[in-house]
């Protein structure tokens, strides 16, 4: 095989990839329609007797057929996520080096990455209802990736060849990853807690797990993701010092990751203070969130820095 | 402004503040620790980050610094002055930051001495009613009580738990090591920060060109730029020295990032100190070498073309090649030439291009990195060089005031230029290349990376680590049968304790649900 059938087999794994996410989001679409329809029986939770008395609320439990419906959309994004690895490694071998040299395979590499961080969160638990915001997610991703970021790979400029390349960003794609999902939930979090606040839960809402779970899943993983991106953020300063002489320099994607560092701490922070918890440190985490994207986004496409590399 | 998990109303405090002194300057203390004000500090931290990121900074691009006070003729002065072209050394930078590791310091310290006695306490006993607590289970064995709670001990000691005894039930707790991650972590912190601080004030760093050929030694005057903090002696640089014996680079041909550069390496001869052999090392980008505590980085590059300049008398004034700074990815690059030697007194304002291209728009500019196509398009200039009037001069810049200019050509190599009036020749006779090195030396990073992984692992152990309880309480139900009871609680913000009180029930072999 050579270089440039290489490089169309990994453009026909991306879009392969994209048309399985789709069906998956078809099938996730089928499968939250379905949740809560019906409920079968009323879920109590399991407590001892004398234990004092939650009033959990019904969970809801899907049809059977919706329930199959998101099986399927799961079994797909596991393939979809499967197909899109071999794009990257495609892309891989045909540049020669790992596949993060420019934002269009940033992107495919952060679309990996928040398939994959959920797909792992599927093995411990029932995640099922969140595919639906997953598979959109991501396909958004792709498709901007597909159409807008799309650019023919090339070598690395000097100061990417190094192992820090592959531990630094893979530690900061899985973290994008992580972050994406945790905004997503935090997103439906302040729906359903506005639904349960004004005590209006009708509806689509009714399809969304209870504001505190959904608040619990999204400070899981960001307890999951925050030591990672203070890594990531170390890996990066000990790469700067190798190749460009100072371990900080307030380059703005440097001052960026500070920023998001900060305000996710600030987010950890609030949600163990009287008085911050629930809206306000989700607000907070958004915040975060935001300063994420602007870092990624904004940094590579509109500012001058080191860190520049779109390659548009 | 460590996280409180346990008592989070502790550190809210309200009402107004006191009017005597010391009354008022406890409050104050308070307030700063609290957790709402380091809240809003983190905050402040965060959005006052911004600025350096949208405006130019000194530090990073100082020309573009210049550019856009120019250009705000009204904002550009006035930002200038608060700082905002050097947001990350401004006081009201540093006031946030040290604000806020002084709530830290207030919060950890105290934090500190109440996490020691707890680690020194026992577990409490259990409370009355364990069938309100989580995770309850209770059975009735025909074991004797003693025999019930011995077995409970071991294994909970078995598997590390502090437990303590009474007469009728053990107590178990675990995961102290949470609180111990997150006083580490922010201890950690501050030793960040200090570290920082002491690379700042021990530390230099200087950047030089060196051509292909020639040497440095690490001595102030050889430095284009040095700068260091306020406790280094300049006098006592290392005293290093190397050579560039050879350059090499390579820049990308295909049309996907075209002129992108794939490879620059250099190869130099390194004398550690005055008197000792010499090394061969070979320096690239992100492999530095480090020589007597200095580290000396591969930073840039660019082209240094040989001109040879003859006066109107006929002598040779110059010969040696002239570093140009590049302007643009593909290497358009200026130079000056200054010769007072020379009869009359001879300048030239240069651009170089390795491949050159010249079109009704751009001028004349260079199309890519490599010396393709090479021309030198020169401006000369005689007179006053302005050399002797004290004032110092860029080796960068020709002052063209008080000069002549006789005249522009372009000259390809080996080409030479008759200088208009008979003012002498100049030749293009060959092409060199330079590299820029960065070398520093920060006594504060070796410190700065143990504490940032301290930190790392503090944080994980504060947000990993669950703090919980387990209690197994037995009765005598009499006819020789005993019920156990147990039940645990989960001290940490989150999580089940059930699974840790369903492993002791096991390890006590229930077997019939009551």
């Amino acid at each position: 095989m050579n270089a440039t059938s290489l490089a169309e087999w990994s453009n026909v794994a991306v879009y392969s990839a994209m048309f399985a996410l789709t069906a998956a989001f078809i099938a996730f679409a089928v499968g939250f329609a379905a949740r809560g329809q019906r409920v079968l029986t009323p879920q109590r939770v399991a407590v001892g007797a004398g234990a004092p008395v939650i009033e959990a609320p019904p969970a809801p439990v899907a049809y059977p057929a919706g329930q199959r419906a998101s099986h399927i959309g799961l079994a797909l994004t596991w393939l979809s996520f499967g197909v899109l690895l071999v794009g990257l490694v495609l892309r891989g071998l045909w540049a020669g080096r790992v596949p993060w040299g420019n934002m269009y395979e940033f992107s495919l590499s952060s679309a990996a990455g928040i398939l994959g961080v959920y797909l792992v969160m599927s093995l411990r638990r029932d995640v099922r209802w969140l595919g639906l915001f997953i598979t959109g997610a991501t396909l958004l991703t792709l498709g901007l990736a597909v159409t807008v970021l799309y650019t023919e790979a090339a070598q690395l400029v000097p100061a990417l060849k190094s192992w820090w390349l592959v531990i630094h960003v893979l530690a900061a794609v899985i973290c994008g990853g992580a972050f994406t999902i945790a905004a997503g939930i935090t997103l439906l979090y302040l729906w359903r807690e506005r639904a349960e606040r004004l005590d209006r839960v009708t509806g689509v809402v009714t399809k969304l797990p209870d504001a505190a779970r959904l608040d619990t899943l999204a400070y899981r993983i960001l307890i999951f993701a925050f030591p990672l991106w203070t890594f990531a953020v170390i890996a990066g300063a000990i790469w700067a010092e190798n190749a460009w002489g100072r371990y900080w320099g307030w380059d703005p994607k440097e001052t960026w990751a500070f920023i998001t560092w900060v305000t996710y701490a600030g987010y950890l922070h609030a949600r163990a203070t009287a008085g911050w918890r629930g809206r306000r440190s989700a607000y907070i985490s958004l915040l975060g969130f935001a300063s994420f994207l602007i870092n990624y986004f904004g940094v590579n496409l509109f500012v001058n820095s080191l860190h520049s590399y779109a390659g548009l | 402004m460590s996280i409180d998990l346990e008592t989070p109303t502790a550190r809210e405090p309200g009402g107004p503040p006191p009017l005597d002194t010391a009354g008022f300057l406890r409050w104050c203390w308070r307030q700063l620790t609290s957790m709402r004000i380091a809240l809003i500090l983190l905050f402040l931290l965060a959005i006052a980050s911004i600025p350096g990121t949208v405006l130019p900074q000194r530090g990073l691009d100082p020309i573009r610094v210049t550019d856009w006070i120019e250009g705000n003729p009204t904002w550009g002065p006035l930002l200038d002055r608060l700082g905002f072209f050097d947001v990350y050394a401004a006081p009201w930078f540093a006031a946030i930051y040290l604000l806020l590791f002084i709530s830290v310091i207030g919060c950890v310290i105290p934090r500190t001495r109440i996490h020691w006695r707890a680690m020194r306490a026992t577990p409490p006993p259990p409370p009355r009613f364990l069938d309100r607590m989580p995770g309850f289970r209770t059975w009735t064995t025909c074991a004797r009580e003693a025999e019930v709670l011995d077995k409970a001990e071991a294994d909970l000691r078995a598997r590390r738990w502090r437990v303590d005894r009474g007469p009728c039930w053990v107590a178990a707790e675990k995961g102290y090591l949470r609180e111990t991650g997150n006083l580490l972590f922010h201890a950690a912190l501050i030793a960040l920060l200090v570290s920082i601080a002491y690379g700042a004030l021990f530390g230099w760093r200087g950047n030089v060109i060196v051509r292909e050929g020639t040497g440095f030694s690490d001595t102030l005057t050889q430095y284009d730029a040095w700068g260091g903090g306020r406790l280094v002696s300049p006098d006592n640089l290392p005293p290093f020295s190397f050579t560039l014996d050879d350059f090499r680079v390579d820049f990308e041909r295909s049309a996907a990032q075209r002129g992108a550069p794939r490879m620059f390496e250099a190869d130099l001869s390194v004398r550690p100190e005055p008197g000792a052999p010499t090394e061969a090392v070979m320096v690239r980008v992100n492999e530095p070498f480090s020589v007597d505590g200095a580290k000396v980085f591969l930073v840039g590059h660019g082209y240094a073309p040989v001109l040879e300049l003859r006066d109107a008398l006929g002598r040779v004034v110059h010969q040696d090649g002239v570093v140009f700074l590049p302007q643009d990815g593909n290497f358009t690059s200026t130079g000056v030439l200054k010769s007072p030697d020379a009869t009359p007194s001879l300048g030239f304002q240069g651009l170089f291009l390795p491949t050159a291209a010249v079109d009704d728009v751009r001028g004349p500019h260079s199309i890519f990195p490599a010396p393709d196509d090479p021309a030198v398009f020169l401006s000369a200039w005689a007179g006053d060089l302005g050399l002797d009037s004290g004032v110092p001069q860029s080796v960068y810049a020709l002052k063209t005031e008080g000069m002549t200019q006789l005249g522009l050509e372009a000259l390809r190599p080996g080409q030479s230029w008759d200088l208009p009036g008979g003012n002498g020749t100049i030749a293009f006779v060959g092409l060199e290349r330079w590299a820029s090195f960065q070398i520093a030396h920060d006594p504060g990073k070796e410190p700065a990376l143990i504490s940032a992984m301290v930190a790392l692992l503090g944080l994980m152990m504060s947000l990993f680590i669950r703090r919980r309880r387990v209690w197994v309480r037995v009765a005598d139900e009499g006819a020789g049968v005993t019920l156990v009871t147990t039940a645990g609680l989960m001290r940490s913000d989150e999580g089940e304790v059930s699974e840790d009180v369903d492993a002791a029930a096991q390890a006590l072999g229930e077997r019939t649900l009551a």
